[in-house]
């Protein structure tokens, strides 16, 4: 099993709020974060898939394709965009790390077919990432 | 829905590696130039990933203010800016940074309640790093 990992960035703005949580919880739980202009982070994004190496070409997928499937499905929708307002996955639940991580799963694992997503990475900033494995 | 968060900090701390079970010419032969009696210092970053099921009505595994908070008082304060080998965990125990992660992973495990501790990764510098996960199958 070898395993490719394949970085992208993105810029995007976001904040966070439950609208079940009363306006003091809110910035309890969440600060500054609370803040509804939003604030911005550059995110990076590692995309780790893993299969065999294929006898023919060497690749355990093609690059060229999981790069467009990458833009396609989850930069295109989340670069340069304010989460909360224009993705949709974030209508109704809060655009943290965690759930971004999870968003570009679901985004990611339908549409490859040559190798098998092992792991999204995302960094909000370069101290702090998650990392999801699909469900457990 | 299952996630694995890690956050990095920094601190700065000085250690001689130095075993008294040995003789001057083996500590000299093992460990070289960190053998020198006066020590020397490393810009360390630590690595804490803890994981858990994403809180539905936060979005987060844990806070993190509270994990931040954890580490700052249990860990960092501890460490940054000292000089290991004058602290009790390694008055006897040899500060490898192996047996610091160890240290660091036990301290976290027993101070940090609201997510499970998977790993404690340690670079000591920018080509040595080391981490430990308890007794958790590594995940890759």
């Amino acid at each position: 099993m070898v395993y490719l990992t394949r970085k992208a960035e993105f810029s995007a703005s976001h904040y966070y709020h439950n609208p079940d949580f009363s306006p003091e919880e809110n910035l309890r739980l969440f600060g500054k974060c609370n803040n509804p202009n939003g604030h911005g982070h550059n995110y990076t994004l590692e995309v780790t898939v893993k299969g065999e190496v294929d006898q023919r070409s060497g690749f355990v997928v093609d690059l060229k394709k999981l790069k467009d499937i990458m833009n396609r499905e989850v930069l295109d929708a989340m670069d340069h965009r304010f989460l909360n307002k224009e993705v949709p996955e974030f209508f109704n639940s809060i655009p943290t790390t965690e759930n971004l991580a999870i968003a570009v799963w679901q985004r990611l694992q339908p549409k490859l077919q040559q190798a098998r997503l092992h792991r999204v990475r995302v960094y909000e900033t370069p101290d702090l990432f998650v990392d999801f494995y699909g469900e457990e | 829905m299952h996630a694995h968060l890690t956050r990095r900090y920094r601190f700065s701390s000085s250690h001689r590696l130095h075993s008294a079970a040995m003789s001057a010419e083996e500590n000299r032969e093992t460990y070289g130039k960190c053998n020198n009696p006066h020590g020397h210092g490393h810009n360390y970053a630590l690595e804490v990933t803890v994981s858990g099921p994403v809180d539905r009505s936060t979005g987060m595994v844990c806070n993190l203010v509270d994990l931040d908070e954890c580490v700052s008082k249990e860990v960092l304060s501890r460490y940054d800016l000292e000089n290991l080998n004058h602290l009790q965990e390694f008055a006897v125990t040899v500060p490898t940074t192996e047996n610091l992660c160890i240290e660091i992973f036990e301290i976290l495990q027993r101070a940090f309640p609201h997510a499970h501790l998977e790993r404690v990764r340690l670079e000591e510098t920018m080509m040595n790093s080391f981490e430990y996960t308890g007794s958790n199958p590594a995940r890759r």
